[in-house]
Order: C-alpha cells, then sequence, then structure tokens
C-alpha cells in the first residue's frame, strides 16, 4: 500500500514542474486578460541581479565549510562521540551524515552513497542515512543565500534555531527507521 | 553568531589541517570553494529568471493572493509581525509548498523573493527580523512529501519504506524549528536591541 503511494507521489513528481509553467500562464490569461510574456519578462528580470547579489555571502561560508571539511575536523569530531552514540542507540555509521548534512549536499550525498556501497541499500544504516538525507536541507547554504540575497549580515538565531532543527531531524529519522522498519 | 561560526570553522580547519598534516587539502578546498561558489550562483541565474517571471504572473493573475488567503490561520500564527496581506505572505506560503514537494530548484527563487519582501518590513536592514528566522527554520527542516530524487536514483525500490519515515521526522524537524525560533527570539543574546544604542560597537553583543 505505503509502496504505491510512494511510487505514484513520485511519479506524480515529475508533472508538477510543466504543469505549473503551463498552469500559471492559462489562468493568467484566460481569467485574468495577464500579458503574461510581457510580465514574465518583467519578473525574469530580478534573476540575474539576485543571483549576483549572493556571490559574496556565498565564496564566505562556502570557503569556510571547505577548509573545516578538507581538515578531517568531522573524524575527530567523530571519535570524540562515538562511545556517546553507541550508548544512546545512535548508530555511528550514520554519523557523518548527521554531521556532514548541515554544511554540504554534494559532501552528504557523497557519503549517503559511501553508505549504501559498502552496507547495501536493505540494510539499517542505509535506510537511516537515506531518511536523514531527505529530512534536511544545507542549513549553512540555505542561511548564506536568503539572507545574503537581501544583505542582512546578523543572521541572530537563525543558526541556532536551524541546527537544533537538524538534530532533532537526525535522532527522530533514527527512531522512526527503527521503530517502522526493524 | 555567524562571525563565531564562521571564524571558527576556518580556525578549526587551519589547525586540525597543520595536525592531520592535510594543510595543503585545506588551501586548495578554500580556493576550490571560492570558485564552485561563483559558479553556483551563475547557474541560478537562468532558474531564477524562470521562476520569478513564472510568479510574476501567478502575482499580477492574482493567483498567489488567493492561496495565501486560504492559509491565512496558520500564516498570521506563525509570523505575527507580517501583516496578514502582506505580498510575503504569498510567496513564503509557495516557497513551503515548493519544498514540500521537493521541488528546490523553485523553491529557492521562491524563497528569495519572499526574503525580499520581508526585508521590506525589516526597520534595521542589516539584522534579520524575528519573521525570518522563523522562515528559515521552517524552510530548512520543512516536510517532505516527495522523496529527493537522488535519493529514488539510489535507494530504488526500497526508497517506499523511507517514505512514511521521512514524513515523520520532518514533521518531528519543523515543530522543533518552530520551537527553537519561537523560544531563542525572546532570549537576551538574541533579541532585537529597540531602540538601538547609538554609542555601542554594533557588533559587540548582538549577532
Amino acid at each position: 500500500m505505503i509502496e504505491s503511494i510512494t511510487l505514484s507521489l513520485n511519479e506524480f513528481a515529475k508533472y508538477i514542474i510543466p504543469l505549473l509553467l503551463v498552469g500559471i500562464p492559462l489562468y493568467a490569461l484566460s481569467f485574468k486578460k495577464v500579458k503574461v510574456y510581457e510580465v514574465f519578462v518583467v519578473g525574469a528580470k530580478d534573476g540575474f541581479t539576485i543571483a549576483v547579489r549572493i556571490i559574496p555571502y556565498l565564496v564566505a561560508i562556502l570557503v569556510a565549510v571547505g577548509m573545516f571539511r578538507a581538515s578531517g575536523a568531522l573524524d575527530l569530531l567523530l571519535q570524540a562521540l562515538t562511545p556517546v552514540l553507541t550508548f544512546v542507540g545512535f548508530p555511528p555509521e550514520n554519523l557523518p551524515l548527521a554531521l556532514m548534512r548541515p554544511l554540504s549536499g554534494s559532501g552528504s550525498l557523497g557519503l549517503l552513497t559511501d553508505l549504501v556501497n559498502q552496507h547495501g541499500v536493505d540494510s539499517m544504516y542505509s535506510k537511516i542515512g537515506a531518511t536523514m538525507f531527505g529530512s534536511s536541507e544545507t542549513t549553512f547554504y540555505v542561511i548564506a543565500v536568503y539572507f545574503g540575497s537581501v544583505g542582512v549580515m546578523r543572521s541572530r538565531h537563525a543558526i541556532p534555531a536551524g541546527l537544533f532543527a537538524d538534530f532533532v531531524g537526525a535522532i527522530a529519522a533514527v527512531f522512526f527507521c527503527k521503530l517502522l522498519l526493524f | 553568531m555567524m562571525n563565531y561560526v564562521w571564524f571558527g570553522m576556518m580556525l578549526i580547519g587551519v589547525v586540525v589541517g597543520i595536525f592531520t598534516g592535510r594543510i595543503e587539502a585545506v588551501t586548495q578546498a578554500a580556493i576550490d570553494m571560492a570558485k564552485v561558489s561563483v559558479e553556483i550562483s551563475i547557474g541560478l541565474i537562468g532558474i531564477m529568471a524562470l521562476w520569478l517571471g513564472v510568479m510574476k504572473i501567478a502575482e499580477e493573475s492574482g493567483l498567489i493572493s488567493l492561496i495565501a488567503r486560504g492559509l491565512r490561520p496558520i500564516m498570521v500564527r506563525l509570523f505575527p509581525d507580517v501583516p496578514a496581506d502582506h505580498p510575503a505572505m504569498g510567496s513564503i506560503v509557495l516557497n513551503m509548498s515548493a519544498n514540500m514537494l521537493g521541488l528546490g530548484n523553485a523553491a529557492t527563487p521562491l524563497g528569495l523573493k519572499a526574503m525580499e519582501e520581508l526585508q521590506e518590513l525589516n526597520p534595521d536592514k542589516d539584522t534579520a527580523t524575528d519573521a525570518m528566522v522563523m522562515f528559515l527554520a521552517i524552510n530548512t527542516s520543512s516536510v517532505q512529501f516527495i522523496l529527493p530524487a537522488t535519493v529514488v536514483a539510489l535507494m530504488g525500490g526500497v526508497s517506499s519504506q523511507i517514505f512514511i519515515p521521512t514524513i515523520l521526522a520532518t514533521t518531528c524537524s519543523t515543530v522543533a524549528a518552530i520551537a527553537a525560533a519561537r523560544f531563542l527570539q525572546k532570549r537576551k543574546r538574541f533579541a532585537l536591541d529597540t531602540p538601538p544604542e547609538k554609542d555601542q560597537p554594533v557588533e559587540a553583543d548582538h549577532d
């Protein structure tokens, strides 16, 4: 049952974007007589300025994340945390992904691929990892891009709130996978 | 906060890099990532233009305010500082919907539009408002009804098994995000200082 729901939802996902691209202008044109082409161009103009405006913010955050990752600091953190995690029932194999997820999208996808290659798709580690991956965003990237686009420099509690949500999400992923799948 | 996180990551990177003998990799990462950042931004131009164009049509046709009106009861609770009929509400709703449906490409332009509209309401343009932080917190923890295409590609048929755990886990993280944003916005460390004190260095105690 669940299988068919998931499959049909992901099948449906294929049609969302084309339907929006056609559906919105159709509604605007037929019900409101909006000059769709002209209005589109006016809106699209902002794309360039916004994309360029985020460059300095993105450089700042991605360089720092890159240096942190390349140094191997995550491995050290991992070694320190493993005994605690084993004690509370959090699989240490899934910790690198949980730590990487807020920092880097490509990095965490790499770690998930690694889990699948090492343990197979049917393993608990892969399923927990895939759930974690799908459950969160690259928090640091999103914060840098979103605030950068409007020039906000003081992010206040955005990072602690975002990281707390990631933390809860990772624990919930382990909990629900263990509860429902194993 | 961002000052410490940003500097801290670089400092840890350099110090650990020296001890692990990976200092060259750290240097290379800094240079590579600076390049990648620009490539990402430039790559965004086309997608941004596409979705902002379509959204402008949706806006002119009244479609956005129609959707926002339907969700008004929830939105005014989450964003009490934003007027109920402000265009930001519409953009926020659309960004959230795009996120729930796993439409990352569409979500970013909509989200940036929402930020622009929230910034119009911001008295201190350098500093995030409560509404902005709430929006970002919900955004990064978003409930997912459609699994990322990369996960489906990787997991194959098994991906259907993680559908329910993903919805449950993201529901937990969204609730946590809302609670954390609500709780932290009142803390002294993060509170907005109104009126701004002119004689104090601004970076000193609220970041």
